[in-house]
């Protein structure tokens, strides 16, 4: 007789009005334009896939086995890194609700009097005072909020951001708050691995040359 | 089937006759604190007292997850020698403080604010901008 209806619950990122692409149910947040995130995926795994392939053996036997193996710890950090930063939340500031757009409207009215008509309004400032300094709030027309302390609009992903940093293509997502840490080591290591791998390929080729010549070592490995 | 109707269902019923927004205090600097002022609006409604209760135990609580101390260095540490892979298994001091506050709120919602046809709304939800205060239309019967 009674007919149980099954509502799904609409969750908070299908809401979610900026131009944000979400996978995994939600576990993952990213841009919209994600070709330059998969090129850099590719130039990271393809370099070091080279590296492993040819240097690793000869490097491993000759030099030390230690060698590879700090090198994969350092790429599986590098990525554990990358996509840290490109599929979390950077800091998104949710959009003011309805009554609130209102209730601001209402308190910017209040402040800036009646603007008559044909006039440009004033700019939406708010001023505030952080430890004994005052600071301007500007007024996102798009989110309809007064921004906090080092927020700022990211026009790529329509989002207001806390702390924004950069919108980054290289990583697919906007670097802001919450993944500003991930971003710095992700920069930081793949530097790392970057002059690690490029030492090693010097020290590599050194020492192939010196017991065969170098243009033999260049056919034999390629990779390098 | 239920015949009792549970308290969320009844404040969904019940028409919101204002919302009141508290804002952050920005006086000790950008951490997250929120005004202890009390608004015009919830004069008819709750207890001044009460009110700058809630907020200043709201207060400490944002505080106590931003505090930095050991306990957070070494979580920080552990964190980046895993990779933060760690965080797969365990949830980070400031997640754990943001339980604790989730169910304060609930706490005082359920005591304080609802039967005075309040409303607290977590300010995670809005982005740690404002706490909202939603003002339900004033029912009661001469209770």
């Amino acid at each position: 007789m009674s007919a149980v209806m099954m509502t799904r619950k609409v969750r908070k990122w299908e809401k979610l009005p900026g131009k944000n692409t979400f996978c995994c149910d939600g576990r993952v947040m990213m841009a919209r334009q994600k070709g330059v995130f998969y090129l850099t995926l590719f130039l990271i795994v393809g370099t070091c896939s080279l590296f492993f392939a040819f240097e690793c053996p000869y490097l491993a036997i000759h030099l030390s086995p230690a060698i590879p193996v700090f090198a994969i710890l350092l790429f599986f950090f590098v990525m554990a890194m990358l996509l840290r930063t490109s599929f979390s939340d950077p800091g998104v500031l949710p959009r003011a609700l309805p009554e609130e757009a209102t209730f601001i409207e209402m308190e910017i009215e209040a402040t800036n009097g009646n603007v008559p008509a044909g006039q440009r309004p004033p700019p939406r400032i708010r001023n505030v005072q952080i430890n004994g300094q005052i600071v301007k709030l500007k007024y996102c027309y798009t989110c309809k909020i007064f921004r906090p302390p080092r927020a700022s609009h990211c026009s790529i992903c329509d989002n207001c951001v806390d702390r924004f940093d950069h919108h980054c293509p290289w990583v697919g997502n906007c670097v802001g708050k919450r993944n500003y840490r991930y971003f710095y080591l992700f920069t930081l290591s793949l530097s790392l691995l970057t002059i690690y791998i490029f030492t090693f390929n010097i020290v590599h080729v050194v020492m192939r040359s010196v017991n065969s010549g170098f243009m033999k070592t260049l056919q034999d490995t390629p990779g390098t | 089937m239920a015949e009792t109707h549970s308290l969320q269902d009844m404040r969904q019923q019940a028409a919101i006759a204002a919302k009141v927004f508290i804002q952050r205090d920005y006086t000790n600097g950008t951490v997250c604190q929120f005004q202890t002022k009390f608004p015009s609006e919830l004069e008819t409604r709750i207890d001044k007292q009460q009110f700058e209760e809630t907020v200043r135990m709201l207060n400490n609580l944002y505080a106590e997850a931003e505090k930095l101390g050991g306990s957070s260095y070494l979580e920080g540490c552990l964190a980046c020698l895993t990779a933060y892979t760690i965080f797969l298994c365990m949830e980070t001091h400031y997640e754990k403080v943001l339980k604790k506050i989730a169910k304060f709120i609930q706490e005082q919602n359920d005591k304080i604010y609802a039967p005075r046809g309040l409303l607290l709304t977590d300010p995670i939800e809005r982005g740690l901008r404002v706490v909202e205060v939603t003002i339900f239309e004033d029912r009661s019967l001469g209770r």
